[in-house]
């Protein structure tokens, strides 16, 4: 007789009951709506996979929208990334290491992460203004022709500098603890060795940082790809179609059209790419580690 | 090649340092000889890798200076002097493989191409290394890896000395067997300047042609393994050297012998010792042996170790405790057992310090 | 109580950690486990307090299947390589720590704490913070906590690796001392022959997750049952003569031939492989039944009062330890003789055909 028994599962019955209320049920109304359509009055008719064709179709109204947000968030993300990542480990490395400085410039990096993203974006909508703002004052005295309402470029590069002021910190402070972790008698050897300071970097510091560096890259791309707060709040989306990501277009569907069974089918694919690249991660990562822990043993 | 010469050295990590306990390191004054093979030997905290690292340049110390030859060095980083240094764990570049992780030093020093491909190839040799040279580092064994620490160090054609700090810490014993000889085979193939930092002293005495016992910031003693063992200057070193360390009974001499509360234990010479100071006769366990009954001292055996190849028995003799060795066909199971000394092999130490014999046979 | 594990495999990966292992620990009993890193131990003890469940196999505490039970439910006290206290509390407070969880009464904490400390030789200490003890006084102290918990399984994992070699030497013959007077079932893990003797009690030899033998430490030392064994438990290294023997001839891989007597030459004739322990090889004039061998010296290390000679037959290394102090120079050519008393011989398969003769009578071999 094995000692074994079932009553632990009840323990978890709370969190599958928040769950369903949270996720599956709301999912459900999502993929119940995404196969029928609506005119209004709470009349609905079976579209069956209309939709989703529609939405996979870059030829139709609907696709091209899709397939322009789509290939907006990747180059977002693809950019932050690219000026993140690089700048991240380039901060960490200018840390100190030891005294007071430690915490000080800890708790400066911290202060961005800590502000709401609604905040941020009225923030630099408010800084990059011509009249009122110090940046678009600046920029403008200076003969730039700076204006994220009309210029597309400027909209660019206002909401990139946004994310990049945001989130850099986070990628700082994974940097500095994968820093933090490598034990001095690598630095020693390598001071013994004439290693040069990029020598350092190479050898040692990168790849030891490669985990955290990892985790850095995953959370930035979720979080950067799922980008709504901040061009809703400066850009609204503008000019034109220039910073409208797919959420922007989502809500834009769902409750400025009230086309509830395209926004739905929107939502569920738009899911689904997260899922897919979430999971690309997950199997990219666990293969490095496992790699590794054979090497080891 | 180079002589390391070390003129009133000493070290505190304190800014102002009131009094001696504020230096981790005590004066001291060495020259150590090229191509010889040292050991600085010690409990943690005794201030042996202090000096290891005022060597290698790490610490730079508080006072006195480092010559190699008549060349000052005192102030010279790490990377200016020409040492190698092997760390308690192995430190490997995890992305090379072995022949970048061996060739890094050199190309660091912009040398050129096909010398360090020779050069590599002829360390790798030496190291039993040639058949992994172009595997990751990161996949091998604890001793591979040490051994490419090491293969990175002497690589450099113009090393004057490898410093090992605690080298073979994460190694498993049977291997430990291996690294240690093939570490002596390289220091009588490359007659390069080794030094060995350790709390072992099997790995200190058996690497070392001079081991310096340190104690306390302090070099106790220095000589070759044969004079630590059989002549300790110093009731630590006596103590810290041999396993078990050396049994030292308060005694009161008389001419050529030594009282133990009501035995007179015969010595080989005369010893001059002042009623004043603390005296102590000291023996190593190997020179005591267990002997069957009205033979010799009677004692009460506390506990008897096999420890496989020898016994050791823990025994009382006048209410003081000592182990003896036990002979391999000896009978322990009887009562009223004994303990015969060799006379020749005690020594006599006043306040923890050796005294020397006034003279042979009688006073 | 006992603990007893049958058949227990786990396996992590592709990797088995544990493979097949039957065991049982009596009551008051002191079991190390030996081998070398990766061999197992740590995985086996995990197993055994019950932090990781068994693939295969069960366990069982007095006959009663725990396989499931958790490591809170089964008494279990851990001693850790790296020195673990509560670097805050003092070493009083650190030793009470488990019963004041468990809600013993205050005078009895009191009592229990004060006996545990006397034991280990903390009582002039039990004021201090861990962080203001040696290293050997911090392992006392986490060795009292385990102590004073009254637990039924004791379980220690290489708890002097990180001590000085002079610390270790002196808690290592405490150690014993404090298992008797306990009477719980103490389990050691090291991958140090030296320790698993001093240590005595029983030995369970390990290796790639196989226990390859278990039972007195003494007798596993002196009558392996396999080669594997008997290379596990040698420090220095176990030397090897891998060979071919037919009658009384003993012929090596390499064409050499050595003559065999009495009982080793009865043995049945086949491919055989004799090995003896360093200090049984020696640079002594050789008796009557001596194996003698021409060798080459690769070195020699001087201990102070013993030397470990290392030669070369061939391609064959060996390590001969000898008394008092012998310089050779790399390259000099002797003979070395083992007498035949003190080899062992092992068949193709590993399995032990002979252990050097006297082995069971407690001599010292």
């Amino acid at each position: 007789m094995k000692p074994y028994n079932n009553r632990a599962w009840f323990l978890v019955l709370p969190v599958f009951l928040i769950v369903a209320f949270s996720a599956i049920l709301p999912l459900m109304t999502v993929v119940n709506y995404s196969v029928q359509d609506t005119f209004g009055n709470n009349e609905f008719f079976w579209n069956g996979i209309g939709w989703f064709k529609e939405l996979l179709d870059p030829k139709s109204e609907l696709g091209g929208r899709f397939i322009d947000a789509m290939g907006r968030n990747f180059i977002f993300s693809f950019l932050i990334l690219a000026i993140e990542i690089p700048l991240g480990i380039a901060v960490a490395l200018a840390m100190p290491r030891q005294g007071i400085g430690v915490s000080i410039s800890l708790v400066l990096l911290a202060l961005p992460l800590l502000i709401p993203w609604n905040v941020v974006g009225t923030i630099w909508q408010v800084f990059g203004r011509a009249d009122i703002g110090l940046m678009g004052w600046a920029l403008t005295g200076m003969g730039i022709d700076y204006n994220y309402v009309s210029g597309v470029l400027a909209a660019w590069i206002t909401i990139i500098m946004m994310d990049v002021w945001h989130w850099t910190s986070l990628v700082v402070l994974l940097c500095y603890a994968g820093l933090r972790a490598i034990p001095d008698a690598y630095y020693q050897a390598a001071r013994i060795d004439g290693a040069s300071r990029w020598a350092i970097f190479r050898a040692i510091q990168l790849p030891k940082m490669n985990r955290v560096l990892v985790i850095a890259v995953l959370l930035r791309f979720m979080d950067s790809f799922m980008i709504y707060t901040e061009p809703f709040v400066v850009t609204g989306g503008g000019p034109g179609n220039a910073t409208t990501f797919i959420s922007i277009d989502l809500v834009k569907i769902a409750l400025g059209q009230f086309d509830l069974g395209k926004a739905a089918a929107l939502s569920l694919v738009y899911n689904l790419i997260i899922l897919t690249v979430c999971w690309v991660f997950y199997t990219i990562m666990t293969h490095f580690e496992n790699a590794e822990r054979r090497m080891q043993s | 090649m180079t002589t390391l010469r070390l003129e009133k050295l000493a070290h505190s990590y304190k800014a102002n340092p009131a009094g001696p306990q504020d230096y981790a390191l005590k004066e001291i004054n060495q020259i150590w000889q090229t191509g010889g093979a040292y050991a600085l030997l010690g409990p943690s905290g005794c201030g042996k890798t202090t000096l290891l690292n005022i060597l290698s340049g790490l610490v730079t110390p508080s006072q006195g200076r480092v010559y190699f030859d008549d060349r000052d060095v005192t102030e010279l980083p790490t990377e200016k002097r020409n040492i190698a240094q092997v760390f308690q764990f192995p430190v490997i570049y995890d992305t090379m493989t072995v022949r970048e992780n061996l060739a890094f030093p050199l190309k660091n020093r912009g040398m050129d191409a096909t010398f360090i491909k020779t050069r590599v190839d002829e360390i790798a040799s030496l190291l039993d290394l040639t058949r992994d040279l172009d595997r990751r580092a990161k996949g091998l064994t604890a001793d591979a890896k040490q051994k490419i620490s090491l293969g990175r160090g002497l690589v450099r054609p113009d090393v004057a000395a490898v410093l090992f700090d605690e080298p073979l810490t994460v190694i498993d014993p049977q291997l430990k067997w291996e690294l240690r000889s093939k570490l002596k085979e390289i220091h009588r193939k490359l007659a390069v300047t080794m030094i060995y930092v350790t709390h072992d002293q099997t790995e200190a005495l058996t690497f070392a042609d001079k081991v310096v016992v340190m104690s306390e910031g302090e070099v106790v003693q220095i000589g070759t393994p044969e004079e630590l063992f059989e002549k300790p200057a110093h009731r630590f070193v006596g103590h810290f050297i041999g396993s078990p360390g050396m049994n030292f009974l308060p005694c009161v001499i008389e001419g050529t012998k030594a009282q133990i509360g009501q035995f007179a234990v015969e010595l080989s010479a005369a010893y001059a010792a002042t009623a004043q100071a603390n005296i102590e006769m000291g023996i190593r366990p190997d020179f005591v042996t267990l002997s069957a009954p009205g033979k010799g001292f009677p004692i009460q055996i506390d506990r008897i170790d096999d420890l496989g190849r020898n016994r050791i028995a823990h025994v009382r003799l006048a209410g003081h405790k000592l182990a003896v060795t036990v002979p391999p066909s000896l009978d322990t199971s009887r009562s009223e057992m004994t303990i015969a000394f060799e006379s020749s092999r005690i020594g006599i130490f006043a306040d923890g310090k050796r005294l020397e014999p006034q003279s042979r046979g009688g006073a | 109580m006992t603990l007893s594990l049958h058949s227990v495999t786990r396996q992590i990966g592709d990797d088995l950690h544990l493979n097949n292992v039957t065991l049982t620990l009596e009551r008051g009993t002191l079991n190390v486990l030996l081998g070398p890193t990766l061999s197992g131990k740590t995985t086996l003890m995990r197993v055994m307090a019950g932090l990781d469940a068994p693939d295969h196999g069960h366990i069982a505490v007095d006959g009663r299947d725990v396989t499931g039970t958790s490591v809170g439910k089964r008494n279990v006290a851990m001693v850790y390589q790296q020195f673990i206290n509560y670097p805050t509390l003092s070493v009083y407070e650190n030793i009470a720590s488990p019963l004041r969880v468990a809600g013993v009464a205050r005078d009895e904490i009191d009592r229990r704490v004060n006996d545990a400390a006397k034991l280990l030789r903390l009582t002039s200490m039990l004021d201090r913070t861990p962080l203001q003890l040696s290293g050997g006084q911090q392992q006392r102290t986490a060795i009292a906590r385990a102590l004073v918990k009254r637990a039924d399984l004791v379980l220690m994992d290489e708890p002097l690796a990180n001590l000085d070699y002079k610390l270790r030497e002196e808690l290592r013959e405490e150690l014993p001392r404090i298992f008797q007077s306990s009477g719980a079932i103490f389990v050691y893990a090291t991958t140090e022959p030296s320790e698993a003797l001093l240590l005595g009690g029983n030995t369970a030899s390990l290796w790639q997750g196989r226990v390859t033998q278990f039972g007195p430490t003494p007798a596993v030392y002196r009558q392996p049952k396999d080669l594997i064994t008997a290379q596990v438990f040698s420090d220095p290294p176990l030397n090897l003569l891998a060979g071919l023997k037919q009658g009384n001839r003993f012929t090596l891989s390499h064409g050499a031939e050595l003559p065999l007597y009495d009982d080793l030459a009865r043995l049945p004739d086949g491919p055989m492989t004799l090995a003896f322990r360093a200090h049984h090889m020696s640079l002594k004039a050789p008796v009557s039944t001596s194996m003698s061998m021409q060798v080459v010296v690769g070195g020699s290390e001087i201990s102070g009062s013993e030397s470990f000679v290392h030669v070369a037959l061939g391609s064959t290394k060996f390590v001969l330890l000898e008394q008092g102090v012998h310089r050779l120079d790399e390259g000099t050519q002797l003979d070395v003789h083992v007498a035949a008393d003190y080899l062992f011989a092992f068949d193709s398969a590993g399995h032990l055909l002979r252990a050097p003769v006297n082995a069971g009578q407690g001599g010292v071999l």
